[in-house]
């Protein structure tokens, strides 16, 4: 993985800040060198670009977001944009739901998390949308295990909320042209699994902390 | 056709401009010596915040306007498409609207002001109030969602109105053909936006330094009789006093700034009412110390179109 920036990612990072004129708030903590795991609430195509365009430069070099294999990989331009530009880490979606048995979803299950911690490595932080899909925007939705899993693997990442506010209204689920709405993005304070905490309960933990973050209300 | 370059008349604008511009700033700076430390702190500051956005507001226009014709015309686009933005992430709308909106942003705004460049002056003045009135709900009603439908067709054509339509007259001022003043009228513009701008900070002025009894304080709690009154009388004075760049006499530009004063204060108080409506203080953060684009334009949307039509009505046959 090399360190520089793909000149399209930055391109398009400049543009989806441009067009959503977001306004970043670090209101839980300060953008850090640290290793994190950024996960946000997502209702458009725009919210990872703008999440990682919010990143000071030296650290968005080593971010990369997690985006969903089926939809990534079909067309030749989307590979092409989150396999080279965006240095994504590919993962199927459903795939545990496949599993002919219980053993294997949990194996399947497994090499997800151990293919997240290798994206980590030593020196990376990821995006991650823990809903699993693009929301409408009202409220964000139940978060999937993932994170939680991810979290007890790799205890010495930081968790970091953020929730991207307005982004559904400036390019919606099913719309490829977007209005330029003015936007909000807020960064909250770090998180981490505490000691036996259950699944179902940091999960709703963890989504609490990031719809907290609201600031505005929407229609 | 080209400004008359260097229009001297023009140039002793832009000098009384620069000249109000460091006396200001040089009041600002007296001030803050004066009241370091204590309550008035945070007003002086927010005063000063305003002088140096004032500044850069200047700075803009002024070169704009030497641009010529296209230079405002893009300016004003420019600030259009800021305000719109503004006004429609405040206001809400429904997912049903996202076409609409994208249209009024990229089709109908740019339309309007592509209209005043190529001096269409007929499909210009209709396209917005009509065309649009037309265009807007029904485009809705084609996505389906009825939802508040009355409400969001309404909200949208009021922000185009206001953002695209009303504020394009002013630029509009550049394709008048007044008898005698050919080549001047980017004086005419300057005129418009020295007074009601004027009229904005004097008011302001005034109630800082006597306002007591409040007017319309539902609606804006700064605003005061002694503010509106002060601010009205000084800055028809200052509209009267510079008759000389316009194509009227003393007693028509007197006329003409007290209308625009006029029509600026009803324009700031219409839009601190949509505030209320929604339930903010000030439509965005861009300008420091003046709130949005929209807080800073609201007066010249009002003032724009009827000193338009005066002018037009009354100076060009």
């Amino acid at each position: 993985m090399s360190e520089d920036v793909h000149p399209i990612a930055s391109l398009l990072a400049a543009v989806a800040r441009g067009i959503t004129g977001v306004q970043v708030q670090w209101a839980g903590c300060e953008p850090s060198e640290r290793q994190r795991i950024y996960f946000a609430n997502h209702t458009s195509h725009l919210d990872f670009v703008v999440l990682w365009s919010a990143l000071p430069s030296e650290i968005r070099a080593r971010t990369r977001p997690i985006a969903a294999k089926d939809y990534w990989e079909e067309t030749p331009l989307r590979r092409y944009l989150a396999e080279n530009v965006f240095k994504a880490l590919l993962v199927e979606r459903g795939a545990m739901a496949k599993a002919k048995s219980p053993e294997e979803a949990k194996f399947v299950g497994r090499m997800l998390i151990e293919d997240m911690a290798a994206a980590l490595g030593q020196r990376n932080s990821l995006i991650f949308f823990p809903e699993g899909t693009r929301g409408s925007g009202e409220k964000v939705g139940e978060f999937r295990a993932g994170l939680y899993h991810l979290a007890l693997r790799r205890p010495d990442v930081e968790l970091v909320p953020a929730y991207l506010e307005n982004m559904n209204r400036i390019l919606p689920k099913g719309e490829f042209l977007p209005v330029p709405m003015l936007s909000l993005l807020t960064f909250g304070m770090p998180m981490q699994v505490e000691p036996g905490e259950e699944k179902e309960t940091f999960l709703e933990r963890a989504r609490e902390a990031v719809s907290s973050l609201r600031r505005i209300g929407s229609a | 056709m080209l400004p008359a370059f260097p229009d001297a008349k023009l140039m002793w604008l832009f000098g009384g401009v620069l000249f109000l511009l460091i006396v200001s700033t040089f009041i600002g700076g007296i001030l803050k010596e004066r009241h370091r430390g204590d309550s008035s702190r945070a007003t002086i500051d927010n005063l000063n915040a305003r002088i140096r956005a004032w500044w850069k507001m200047c700075a803009i226009f002024a070169v704009s306007l030497l641009i010529g014709r296209v230079g405002s015309l893009v300016l004003f686009a420019i600030i259009s498409f800021l305000a719109l933005r503004e006004y429609m992430t405040l206001v809400p709308t429904r997912r049903g609207d996202h076409r609409t909106l994208f249209w009024s942003f990229f089709v109908i705004m740019p339309l309007q002001y592509y209209l005043v460049g190529i001096q269409w002056y007929g499909f210009f003045a209709i396209m917005i109030p009509v065309l649009a009135f037309i265009f807007v709900p029904s485009s809705i009603a084609i996505h389906g969602d009825t939802e508040h439908f009355l409400e969001r067709a309404a909200k949208i054509q009021f922000g185009l109105m206001v953002c695209a339509y009303c504020l394009s007259h002013a630029p509009a001022l550049l394709l008048l053909k007044i008898p005698g003043f050919e080549g001047l009228d980017a004086r005419l513009l300057l005129y418009l936006v020295i007074v009601d701008q004027m009229s904005d900070v004097l008011q302001y002025v005034w109630g800082k330094l006597i306002g007591k009894h409040k007017i319309a304080w539902r609606v804006s709690p700064n605003k005061t009789w002694e503010g509106f009154v002060g601010g009205m009388l000084s800055a028809t004075a200052l509209g009267t006093a510079l008759w000389w760049v316009t194509p009227f006499t003393p007693l028509q530009s007197a006329g003409m700034s007290f209308t625009i004063c006029i029509l600026g204060f009803a324009g700031g108080l219409v839009m601190s009412a949509i505030k209320r409506d929604i339930g903010i203080k000030d439509f965005g953060v861009v300008i420091e110390g003046h709130g949005g684009i929209l807080d800073r334009i609201d007066s010249l949307c009002f003032a724009a179109p009827i000193f338009f039509h005066l002018v037009r009505y009354y100076f060009v046959p």
